[in-house]
């Protein structure tokens, strides 16, 4: 993986440093909180609820042992035993105080680890496919060029004051893992036939309050051009993206209002102005990057392994893991498997310090010292040996991190929501909480098969519940919590945005409601293979809103 | 009825302004304001703690009061007062305290 070289060291020391006096400054009565507030949230430092939050980058979900157990001592330490992972592949510590903090980014410092640009009018921690650089279907790994832009990105003095922030993902492989086409800028790597890798380009989508699917601006952009192509559509967007309302300050609402052709041509004439000079990427750095992300050496092996086969016939709950929780891997012998961190009736996305200091150990033992975080909220060993799963799985069910529910019912995205969120109009945790108790027997999971649910707090949409097969927004109306349901969202390569299917429901009554919306998939499928969201894009909203609501 | 709130700036715990302009740390030692005025002066005091870096984000709330117990009318400020709800051993609830 990537090492920081000696400009990046100096640059999070500075950074360290620069906070570390900034944090003095405000204490000692120095800075106001008008002039503090955009310094530390430069710095990843939100003051929520409760108390202060601090959300550290894990650039394009990348880390290894030594930084998740660098995670594990600071939640340890500073905060109260957990940490919580995003849907934009970071960590976030619900409780540090703001006299620790400079001390905390000194210790992320240690790892090569900070929290620059996690929040703010700037561009974010670029994501990434969680199984790059492993998954079987995967054209090159998308790491190296989520590197470059974070190279790019970084500080880039043009970009920091931006209309609004920025969020860029990539993805290596056609089966969209990433969710590029519902961010500000979304990459699919592509190859030509002569073997010429580029990306094919979406810009302008967006969940929030007004979501959008990216419109595509290019099919093919030769690798040689991502840097300039990126800062021509940073600068038209810098330039033309509305400062009056920040509700209508992102990308997307830019593209919607200025129409695709006029803004293509915006950017295609920007681009030609640069293209030729100093970000055009030569081949030998872009080599030089991909280098750092060069896999392990890994011997190839059989498909099948018989220490897996034998222990599948006898353990129901290893067949269910196996079943859901391993992507195919490009080398024969290995596979990538998905740690659950959406444990029955538990928190989406939390872990505790024990827990992340077991996967630490896991990662360094059978993983060639390998992780990554998903935007699913979940931790992945890319590479792990077939043979090695059964020791695996008995590490993961002591670990309690062992559900073999990846991908069904019960792996709901969640935000924080109203439990901590300073801007949720609602909760979301409980909410998922309560379905997964609903759903949450192996039988019943395994019979509902891929059902994604997404669940927001706010209309902010943190919790993608725009691109949920089943979506669910909290909101407030009259005092009381209210959840609108929303169908049909997708966030793959098919990506499209869900239909609120009706008036919302209470607390009490959203979780019948889903197990109505379950029933009724159920009970019009055309066979086990046919998936809700297959289900409901043939049959429409008509029978899922007479099964909510009754007949018109 | 109102009780005027913020955020301790060391440590980002949930305050409410007391009496003597004495921050405390739950929301029943709350002083009472009731009327525009009265608020007006809480959150004045208020800014004031925000200038002598005490506090941060001051805002007023509204309660009511119940057997001499005060209670915050939104879900939002009874989560703050007392914790996450996913999380009964942390925030306020953790703290073993009678009203």
């Amino acid at each position: 993986m990537y090492r920081y070289d000696e400009f990046d060291a100096s640059f999070v020391n500075q950074r360290t440093e620069q906070f570390k006096d900034q944090v003095r400054r405000r204490l000692a009565g120095e800075l106001s909180e008008d002039e503090f507030k955009p310094l530390r949230l430069m710095n990843g430092l939100y003051l929520q609820l409760h108390a202060y939050m601090l959300r550290v980058a894990i650039p394009y979900g990348t880390l290894n042992g030594r930084q998740m157990r660098k995670l594990a001592h600071i939640a340890r330490k500073y905060d109260k035993g957990y940490g919580h992972f995003t849907t934009r592949q970071n960590i976030q510590f619900n409780w540090p105080k703001l006299e620790d903090t400079p001390k905390i980014l000194e210790e992320l410092a240690e790892v090569e680890m900070h929290a620059i640009q996690t929040s703010g009018n700037c561009i974010r921690n670029v994501t990434a496919d969680h199984f790059a650089g492993a998954a079987a279907d995967e054209i090159a790994d998308p790491r190296p060029y989520a590197e470059i832009l974070r190279q790019w990105s970084s500080l880039h003095p043009e970009f920091s004051f931006l209309p609004r922030k920025f969020k860029i993902a990539i993805t290596g492989a056609p089966n969209d893992r990433a969710a590029v086409q519902v961010h500000d800028i979304g990459l699919q790597l592509v190859r030509k036939d002569d073997g010429d890798i580029g990306f094919l380009v979406y810009v302008g989508g967006g969940l929030g309050r007004t979501p959008m699917i990216g419109r595509k601006v290019r099919d093919f952009l030769p690798e040689e051009d991502l840097l300039a192509y990126s800062e021509a559509i940073l600068r038209v967007y810098n330039r033309y993206g509305r400062r009056d309302n920040k509700y209508k300050a992102r990308i997307k609402i830019l593209v919607h209002e200025t129409g695709l052709e006029e803004l293509k041509a915006d950017i295609e004439a920007e681009f030609e102005k640069i293209r030729y000079g100093v970000l055009r990427l030569p081949d030998e750095e872009v080599r030089r990057i991909e280098a750092y992300f060069a896999p392990p050496p890994l011997e190839v092996g059989t498909a099948k392994s018989e220490a897996v086969e034998a222990r599948r016939s006898s353990d129901a709950a290893f067949a269910q893991f196996l079943t859901h929780n391993l992507n195919p891997h490009r080398v024969p012998g290995y596979t990538s498997v998905t740690l659950s961190m959406k444990p029955i009736g538990g928190i989406p996305g939390d872990a505790s310090d024990e827990q992340m200091d077991v996967i630490a150990d896991l990662a360094e033992q059978y993983g060639h010292d390998e992780l990554r975080i998903s935007h699913e909220q979940n931790v992945i060993l890319p590479h792990v040996k077939l043979d090695d799963l059964p020791a695996l799985f008995d590490k993961l069910v002591e670990a309690e991190i062992a559900e073999g529910n990846a991908g069904l019912i019960t792996d709901i995205i969640a935000c924080p929501g109203m439990d901590y969120c300073a801007l949720a109009t609602a909760r979301s945790i409980p909410v998922a909480q309560r379905i997964s108790e609903r759903f949450g027997t192996a039988e019943r999971q395994a019979e509902i098969g891929e059902l994604k649910i997404k669940i927001s707090g706010c209309i902010n949409a943190c919790g993608h519940h725009h691109v949920g097969h089943i979506g669910i927004l909290g909101l407030e109306k009259k005092g009381e919590e209210f959840y609108q349901v929303t169908l049909g969202g997708s966030a793959n390569e098919n990506a499209s945005i869900g239909e609120i299917v009706g008036r919302g429901f209470s607390s009490e009554q959203v979780i019948d409601a889903i197990e109505k919306l379950v029933d009724t998939y159920l009970g019009l499928r055309s066979g086990n293979e046919e998936t809700f969201l297959e289900a409901y894009r043939r049959v429409g909203e008509a029978p899922f809103k007479e099964a909510l609501y009754g007949a018109a | 009825m109102k009780v005027i709130t913020a955020n301790r700036l060391l440590n980002g715990d949930v305050v409410w302004l007391g009496e003597n302009q004495n921050w405390v740390e739950r929301v029943t030692l709350a002083k009472i304001y009731d009327g525009k005025d009265a608020v007006a002066n809480g959150l004045e005091t208020g800014a004031m703690a925000e200038k002598n870096q005490e506090v941060v984000g001051v805002y007023e709330m509204d309660v009511t009061v119940e057997d001499g117990v005060i209670n915050p009318v939104r879900l939002r400020e009874k989560i703050r007062a007392t914790g996450p709800t996913t999380h009964l051993e942390f925030g306020k609830q953790a703290q073993a305290v009678s009203a």
